[in-house]
């Protein structure tokens, strides 16, 4: 477990990468001249890189003895996230639900 | 409680309950990813339906939600400071972090609330359209986390100025923290197939 440094540098690189992030996906949702298609790959990219970096840099998803068990229980979790959401989607929309 | 005390880990870890409860809190956590999953889905499915009534574009603001956006960011950021401090067994630096997230947190919430009653103002209600009743159900489950985190840390406050740095305090402090972090998580994912997307298109 960390946190012997005397300064938060974990928690100030990970605030800085969160704001240009952000920042990035304004700028690449409002100003790029790109496909509908293609931004929202990108700024869906970024959003899972946004989360990964709260969950890593300032949650410590892998510190102490249960570490390994939090990070399979999140991966569960986004697992089970991803069918609900893009099953919904799927089901719902391409036509299976026609009537 | 266990009797076991082990000094060399962080407050919050030194005893097996704490550790227990800090798993059973990340175990709740998934749960909540889950329960957001649900209602993403919901304005995934009818995020399109406008009845005629007001789209995203029509509504959202890019200045209010960038605020909101920042609010709630740099709240996780000073969370993170304040359990930092913490580890520093830094009473008087905890207390002024955590003090500034919730200030930070209540703005957040302030301008949430501004903007729905903006929105109803311009006829935008749940039940304008299935794309505004996914909306506020999305969001408000959202801010209502906000509110119950809000009123959780003033609680933990109280008892931190009584009872000062123990164990039991301190896995309390760490799992508010948690909980605050999860909320900028699902902000970020708020912030982008929600406002952004309804920006773009």
């Amino acid at each position: 477990m960390e946190h012997k440094s005397k300064y938060p540098v974990s928690h100030v690189v990970g605030f800085l990468f969160s704001l240009i992030l952000t920042f990035v996906a304004v700028f690449v949702a409002l100003k790029m001249n790109v496909s509908y298609t293609i931004v929202m790959w990108i700024i869906g990219s970024l959003a899972i890189i946004q989360a990964g970096l709260q969950l890593f840099m300032f949650m410590h998803v892998t510190e102490g003895e249960d570490g390994k068990t939090n990070v399979i229980n999140m991966a569960y979790a986004v697992f089970v996230a991803i069918v609900i959401v893009a099953g919904s989607i799927w089901v719902l929309t391409s036509g299976h639900a026609a009537h | 409680m266990s009797a076991n005390v082990n000094h060399s880990l962080p407050l919050e870890y030194q005893t097996e309950q704490n550790r227990l409860n800090i798993l059973g809190f990340w175990i709740f956590i998934g749960a909540e990813i889950v329960l957001f999953a649900t209602l993403f889905a919901v304005y995934g499915v009818l995020g399109h339906r406008y009845a005629g009534g007001p789209t995203p574009s029509d509504i959202f603001k890019l200045n209010d939600v960038l605020i909101e956006t920042l609010l709630l960011l740099t709240s996780s950021f000073t969370c993170g400071l304040a359990v930092f401090f913490m580890r520093q067994r830094n009473m008087k630096q905890l207390l002024v972090w955590f003090v500034i997230t919730l200030l930070l947190g209540a703005g957040f919430l302030f301008m949430e609330i501004r903007e729905f009653i903006h929105y109803v103002h311009e006829g935008a209600t749940m039940q304008t359209s299935a794309f505004l009743s996914s909306f506020f159900v999305l969001l408000g489950t959202h801010g209502a986390h906000v509110t119950f985190g809000i009123i959780w840390a003033i609680m933990l406050i109280i008892q931190l100025l009584q009872r000062g740095l123990t164990p039991v305090t301190a896995r309390k402090m760490f799992i508010i923290s948690l909980y605050w972090h999860f909320l900028d998580v699902v902000w970020i994912f708020i912030f982008t197939f929600v406002y952004l997307k309804g920006m773009v298109g």
